[in-house]
């Protein structure tokens, strides 16, 4: 059994492949692209999902768009979550999931966020994502602009740092990361000289 | 004269009808609910940033951990979402073989749920009879994967065990002694006026809002949305079966009790014709003995007994652990609405509408 390791070299990013030519786009991304010329610079398809990344300012025009019109209608917000990649400058994905219970479809939005920037809350348009956007919040420190409650909510509310940050030790703040007996035994013999 | 004023009380994180530990502080005139905040964390135990330390086999054990009365639904989440990412083919045999673990899993978790949400509301038999019941599915698991509660019964790719000798058998006879005990529940609580009067036109809540608070799985289904993962993005061998999807008028506590009883029925429908057709071959697909799926994330979601169970994992196709683990957990979203449900209702009902939308803290923290 090979023991778990940890990257060296993080990351710089998901490599989001753009869809294949001979696959066909879905019909609301084609209207998307047409109604709102520009807003969603790239999209991504792997795996059988389809991502629409796009820049924070164009996030609530898209989404509206995207819970309103007809051959969308993604009435239902799955999951708010975001991901860490320290070596960018924009650091953190925000990945918003998307389902729509009438015409059963899924897509992802994803947006690019550097540390203490501001991304407009979309509970406004899916009031579900309010404890979502909490928790990310809580867990990685993106701010949501506008959002009624920003507090943390799975964190005690007096915890300093952000947990789910690639930089946070799994094993609390400041503490040595010891996984295996020989970590502890080189410690131990540190200490003893 | 004497002064009014709104008074702030504590419910929980101790209190035996919050099924764990759940505080909601509770602003009351009088007897009425005027205002909640529900404060939840008290079992976070950062399964996520865990599951990032850890390899891809390994994590099939922790997810068990999170909604501990249904293992083996958390397991089959997870387990599909790796092979998604890696493109992997699961033999029928397996999948088969999954369906009917989730569905005896669904049983199990509507057992508990049923039973304390009676006793939250004083029936205290139906708790004894659910229980009863209850046990016999742990019986059944024990025998399948040797664990009663927290099973690790799924393997990237197919099952780690096929079904023991005679185990059909006896799964067949559960279905037939869980078929009249639902109407032994249904005797004890359906018409029951004390149940009916705790229950109808409590938390209701029509279809449009319940979509937009995020309300997933019978809860959802209960203010007559016909949305079930099982249906609508069928997994496992679910497009294989018949069965119903059951939905309430109302949207309140005692449709959602409703919907909850009806499933009770699908489920033992569904695992007699997976064992009806249980194709024989291989348990385990052909799978990498290093997992390491490639570069790249993937959603993806199941009907947990709660709700939709998502999973939302990165691979950065180098290392051999997740290099992002995100559980949509479907108690947490659930949870959400509790604020919602409970205004204007009294303080006895705010421990129907914590049982009406079936919780468990460990999913809820996790």
């Amino acid at each position: 059994m090979p023991e778990p390791t940890r990257t060296i070299a993080p990351p710089a990013g998901p490599p989001d492949p753009p869809p294949a030519p001979e696959i066909a786009v879905p019909s609301f991304i084609a209207t998307l692209h047409e109604r709102l010329p520009g807003a969603v610079p790239r999209v991504s398809y792997w795996v059988g999902d389809w991502t629409l990344i796009l820049e924070s300012p164009r996030l609530l025009d898209v989404a509206h768009y995207l819970r309103d019109a007809p051959d969308a209608r993604f009435n239902f917000l799955s999951d708010v979550t975001a991901s860490d990649w320290p070596v960018r400058a924009k650091r953190f994905d925000v990945i918003y999931t998307l389902y729509s219970i009438p015409l059963r479809h899924r897509v992802r939005l994803k947006i690019h966020v550097a540390d203490g920037e501001g991304v407009p809350t979309v509970s406004g348009i899916w009031p579900s994502a309010n404890w979502l956007e909490r928790e990310v919040f809580d867990l990685f420190g993106v701010r949501f602009e506008g959002h009624p409650d920003l507090r943390r909510i799975l964190m005690p509310d007096d915890w300093q740092g952000h947990p789910q940050r690639k930089d946070y030790p799994l094993e609390g703040p400041g503490e040595l990361l010891l996984e295996g007996p020989m970590e502890w035994l080189r410690l131990r013999k540190t200490d003893i000289e | 004269m004497f002064d009014t004023s709104e008074l702030v009380i504590n419910m929980g994180p101790q209190h035996p009808s919050t099924h764990g530990v759940l505080r909601v502080v509770l602003r009351l005139d009088g007897e009425r609910v005027v205002g909640a905040d529900v404060v939840i964390g008290y079992l976070h135990r950062g399964i996520e940033k865990l599951c990032e330390h850890r390899d891809w086999l390994q994590i099939v054990l922790i997810t068990d951990r999170m909604d501990y009365v249904a293992a083996a639904s958390n397991n089959l989440g997870y387990v599909e979402t790796v092979e998604k990412l890696m493109s992997l083919e699961v033999p029928p045999r397996a999948r088969y073989i999954r369906t009917i673990l989730a569905e005896l899993q669904r049983i199990a978790s509507h057992c508990l749920w049923l039973g304390t949400h009676a006793m939250d509301l004083g029936a205290m038999t139906v708790f004894l009879y659910a229980f009863r019941e209850r046990e016999l599915i742990l019986d059944l698991f024990e025998d399948y994967c040797g664990a009663r509660l927290t099973y690790n019964a799924m393997r990237i790719g197919g099952l780690p065990l096929d079904i023991p000798p005679r185990w059909d058998e006896k799964v067949r006879a559960f279905c037939d002694i869980l078929d009249t005990k639902v109407y032994e529940y249904e005797e004890l609580l359906t018409r029951n006026r004390i149940f009916l009067e705790r229950t109808r036109g409590v938390g209701v809540i029509g279809g449009d809002e319940a979509i937009a608070i995020g309300l997933s799985g019978p809860a959802l289904r209960g203010s007559g949305v016909p949305r079930d993962v099982r249906k609508d993005e069928p997994y496992a061998a679910y497009a294989d079966f018949e069965f119903n999807v059951p939905i309430g008028m109302a949207g309140d506590t005692y449709d959602r009790y409703l919907v909850r009883i009806e499933e009770f029925r699908q489920s033992t429908r569904i695992i007699r014709q997976a064992l009806d057709g249980l194709p024989a071959g291989p348990i385990l697909g052909k799978v990498p003995r290093l997992i390491k799926p490639p570069a790249g994330e993937t959603y993806h979601a199941i009907e947990s007994p709660k709700g939709e169970i998502g999973y939302f994992i990165v691979s950065d196709g180098k290392s051999n652990v997740p290099y992002r683990f995100r559980v949509r957990p479907p108690s947490f979203c659930n949870l959400q609405a509790l604020p919602r449900l409970i205004q204007g209702h009294l303080v006895a009902d705010v421990v129907a509408l914590i049982g009406s939308i079936d919780i468990v803290l460990g999913e809820v923290d996790r």
